[in-house]
């Protein structure tokens, strides 16, 4: 029964439109279709392309972090320091984290390494004996004050900012290091 | 009729299941599709393990940076069953991919890409690069230190690319640092975002197997002519043409299923991979290596001139997939016998050998230092004392990371087991203090007396 009176709707709708279709109200209807069917799609798109672009919209602030006081680190060491990320979020944990290889060259002088080789950002180790960062990865090798001793880097290692604050050695939280094309 | 029988004919007739696929299964295909027609339809049973298997593994997981690990451990060690069924996955995931290169290879010798399934092909290379995205995002998902820095030595890939490296490779990891983002951004792409457009793909790849028919196998002197190919082919059908099921579908069925036992049985086997230190990006003791499938490209990073890199980089993927794409394009007419094509033999072989070689040197990595290598067997007379300290200092000033000697140390730089037999003191001294290329110039950090008494010990070694 049911089924019967679904067919013949279809089939009094169907004759009905061939009838009575012009050329102008098939293109109207097809431009309203279409057109409608578009503004709710870029509707919904604006806040999914915001959730997708949040990274980049959404810009870290660069902050001071403390690593230590002046006295942690001897004249002519290098040494691992650990901070957090810029604007860490609440569910992110250990992954915040960041190391960068700090310096002492002098009394006031410090220079820190981000720990990312140039190459592929791969963590270099610090060989203390042999005054060498070494890189796990494809073999890539830098002296003390950072410059390519041998295998592929481009170039040398990066360096963070970093200034003595009072008593206290402070980095400036940067973006991962990437090496661009012309390096 | 009973109950049930009645039931289902109820639920066939409103439904249309046998009408839909009566003539999807009885389709008509050459009868000489044998058993090289069976990977693709392997990668497809890979497929459904993979959906199968990570759903269970979503169950279990928590998609956080900071739970993921402590997820992976309860999985590996607390879930019944959790370590196997991780293990399943990944070998699952290798199966696919190594079914999806035969396939690869099969069409590509068959040329089943020409007329008029030069969109199957299309479409398989759009499958191509999400399985293999679907491989790389799952690694990092093993969310330990070989995720993060894996994640991150992307993000060095694709910030290579000139003008908008940075902000790519920003969207990648989720901000301009790894973080409480950088898992979020895997996980949707992995589970959400690569699934639906692979099921999408497959489906349309899947519709072009019925709407163009299998290609049948290739024959010397009968080449594709457009104009008269698809009448050529439906004659042939008619006269020759089986069943598809299950005059060659029991193939399918039969290799797909052993595909699965294998997997099952590597993963029982060989296990899950091991999940390592937590994901701490200041912990620096890492050693980031991709899964076998791209230990072909870390290979290729090692040993490319370092001046082309970034051209590489940056140029290669686009310039392959533009090849890909535009195979059916370029030929998809004439000859589709491999003995015919002989060029396409070659190219096959030479692309095999090169990327196996890469994985087998990827897989050994010379030039990466061996950090904890150790000397042993190296006697040294008790009263040569400055040897004795140059044996000490070879090791304390990472020598031995990149050099061997009696087996023991690196190979990134020369075997030094005999060097004494091929340089003498001053040829030592030399190398020792500039370096080369490939070497640091320790002259910078060797002091007082032990650049003699390094060399004093490399003299022993005859």
């Amino acid at each position: 029964m049911n089924d019967s009176t679904t067919t013949d709707t279809h089939d009094h709708n169907g004759s009905r439109s061939e009838n009575t279709t012009d050329l102008s109200r098939r293109k109207f209807l097809t431009r309203i279709s279409l057109w409608s069917g578009a503004f709710a799609a870029a509707l919904v798109s604006v806040p999914f392309f915001g959730a997708l672009l949040d990274p980049i919209l959404n810009k870290d602030p660069h902050t001071w972090r403390r690593v230590g006081s002046l006295n942690d680190f001897a004249i002519g060491s290098t040494t691992l320091v650990k901070f957090l990320n810029a604007d860490p979020s609440p569910y992110g944990g250990v992954t915040e984290k960041t190391a960068a290889w700090l310096r002492r060259e002098t009394e006031s002088k410090f220079m820190a390494f981000a720990v990312n080789c140039t190459h592929l950002g791969c963590p270099v180790r610090w060989k203390e004996e042999a005054s060498l960062f070494m890189c796990p990865c494809h073999g890539g090798v830098y002296y003390k004050d950072g410059t390519v001793a041998a295998g592929p880097p481009p170039k040398a290692l990066t360096q963070y900012q970093v200034r003595v604050n009072g008593g206290a050695v402070e980095i400036k939280t940067s973006p991962v290091p990437l090496t661009d094309m012309t390096s | 009729m009973n109950f049930f029988k009645k039931t289902w004919r109820w639920i066939d007739d409103r439904s249309g299941i046998t009408d839909a696929l009566k003539p999807l299964l009885g389709h008509p295909v050459p009868p000489d599709s044998r058993w090289l027609y069976v990977f693709g339809s392997a990668t497809l049973f890979c497929f459904l393990l993979q959906v199968f298997t990570g759903v269970a593994l979503a169950l279990l997981y928590q998609p956080s940076s900071d739970n993921a690990y402590s997820s992976l451990l309860y999985i590996m060690d607390e879930a019944p069953l959790g370590k196997y069924l991780r293990g399943i996955h990944y070998f699952g995931a290798s199966g696919m991919i190594v079914m999806m290169g035969l396939h690869l290879i099969r069409v590509y010798m068959m040329a089943a890409y020409k007329y008029p399934r030069e969109m199957s092909w299309i479409s398989g290379v759009v499958l191509l690069v999400l399985v293999v995205s679907m491989g790389f995002t799952g690694q990092l998902l093993r969310w330990d230190d070989n995720g993060v820095w894996s994640a991150i030595v992307a993000a060095e890939q694709i910030g290579r690319v000139p003008f908008i490296g940075k902000p790519l490779a920003h969207l990648l990891i989720g901000g301009e640092t790894l973080g409480g983002k950088s898992l979020s951004r895997f996980f949707t792409y992995h589970v959400f975002l690569f699934p639906a457009l692979l099921f999408a793909t497959v489906g349309f790849h899947l519709y072009l197997v019925v709407r163009n028919g299998i290609s049948e196998p290739p024959k010397r002197g009968r080449p594709v002519d457009p104009k008269t190919y698809r009448t050529w082919y439906n004659d042939m059908l008619k006269r020759v043409g089986v069943p598809f099921f299950p005059y060659a579908a029991w193939r399918d069925a039969v290799f797909g299923a052993a595909t699965i036992v294998a997997v099952v049985i590597l993963a029982a086997w060989l296990g899950a991979p091991p999940v390592e230190k937590p994901p701490d990006p200041s912990m620096v003791h890492a050693t980031p290596r991709p899964d076998w499938y791209l230990l072909w490209v870390y290979a290729l990073f090692a040993l490319m001139p370092a001046n082309i890199e970034s051209y590489a980089i940056v140029f290669a993927p686009p310039l392959v997939l533009f090849g890909l794409f535009a195979l059916p394009f370029v030929s998809n007419k004439g000859e589709r016998s491999p003995l015919r094509r002989p060029w396409s033999i070659v190219g096959v072989v030479l692309v095999v050998t090169v990327v196996g070689t890469l994985l087998l040197v990827g897989n050994k990595a010379p030039w990466s230092p061996h950090f904890d290598a150790k000397l042993s067997g190296v006697n040294i007379p008790t009263q040569n004392t400055n040897a004795l300290v140059g044996r000490t200092l070879f090791e304390q000033k990472a020598c031995i990371t990149c050099h061997t000697i009696n087996g023991n140390g690196g190979i990134t730089g020369p075997d030094l087991s005999h060097v004494a037999k091929r340089l003498n003191e001053e040829q030592m001294m030399v190398r020792i203090v500039n370096g080369s290329d490939n070497m640091p110039a320790y002259g910078r950090s060797l002091h007082g007396e032990e650049l003699q008494q390094l060399v004093a010990f490399l003299k022993t070694l005859k």
